[in-house]
């Protein structure tokens, strides 16, 4: 175990979420994609504060930063979706293009 | 055994991350993700952040629930019974990605990372609690007006009926235009 090893699980999560972020076209999709991208900042993160500077708590504020915004990323994302089916009856991102023009 | 659990960890994670968007059923999907947020818990507690690693496993698996939930309520194809595709552009977020994943990997085996500094705390939970009633105060604040914007903000969007609906397009409208009329009945 190593830091380079951590980063580098850390990067496959990201690469992985970014992929499903790109290409899903159903929203909920879309943002599991994002969970995943998120998921791997978190663990670089953890990596970093156990290698880098474990004696500063600032790596682990980093890691509840990151946990809150999956926690905000999550709730606004499905009150969008809610108010887009509402009001159009639709779930996927390329039916929402209304402001492509 | 640590340096066992980590390769397991990460082994488990990155192929139910990528099973995530190769599962036909969105129910499967959520629960490969699901896995997959698991075992970045589990990294975590073999980093020796046990409070943040169980924080992070029970939070991803009520969210994963909820997920569940809206999951079935929206999606065309919960249970992936009809086998189809709902994607977009799959060749060029590839190639973005092949290529965002070598620079990182590039990056993080090139830099000159600094030695460690100090030894961990003796209570890295303590530490954190400290930090953040301390020094990071101003974080703490700022993660709780996020928190609380959030619900207001996700009440606002997720409400079927909005103030021009209460109040008619000038919002002059009295008494509101309520199913169920307010106050006790003078």
């Amino acid at each position: 175990m190593s830091l380079e090893l951590f980063l580098i699980v850390a990067a496959a999560l990201f690469c992985v979420g970014l992929f499903g972020a790109l290409t899903q076209q159903s929203i909920v999709m879309l943002m599991m994609g994002l969970e995943l991208m998120l998921g791997g900042v978190i663990l670089a993160a953890g990596a970093a504060w156990h290698y880098i500077a474990p004696a500063a708590a600032d790596g682990q504020v980093l890691i509840v930063v990151a946990i809150t915004a999956m926690a905000v990323e999550m709730a606004i994302g499905f009150a969008v979706v809610t108010a887009l089916f509402r009001s159009r009856e639709i779930d996927m991102t390329d039916m929402a293009a209304e402001l492509k023009e | 055994m640590s340096t066992a659990a980590f390769w397991l960890l990460a082994v488990v994670a990155v192929a139910s991350g990528v099973m995530v968007f190769r599962f036909d059923s969105m129910a499967r999907a959520t629960f490969s993700l699901l896995t997959a947020l698991l075992c970045v818990g589990g990294e975590l507690i073999v980093l020796g952040l046990d409070y943040l690693g169980i924080v992070t496993i029970l939070m991803m698996t009520i969210e994963m629930a909820i997920m569940a939930v809206f999951m079935v309520m929206f999606m065309m194809n919960p249970a992936g019974l009809m086998p189809m595709t709902m994607i977009h552009n799959k060749r060029g977020a590839a190639v973005i990605c092949a290529l965002a994943f070598a620079l990182l990997v590039a990056g993080i085996l090139l830099a000159p990372w600094p030695s460690r500094q100090g030894r961990p705390p003796a209570d890295p939970t303590m530490d954190l609690g400290m930090s953040l009633m301390g020094p990071q105060m101003l974080t703490m604040m700022t993660l709780g007006m996020a928190l609380f914007a959030t619900i207001v903000a996700t009440v606002v969007l997720a409400t079927r009926r909005g103030r021009y609906d209460r109040y008619g397009d000038e919002l002059q409208a009295a008494p509101p235009a309520d199913p169920v009329r307010g106050g006790v009945g003078r």
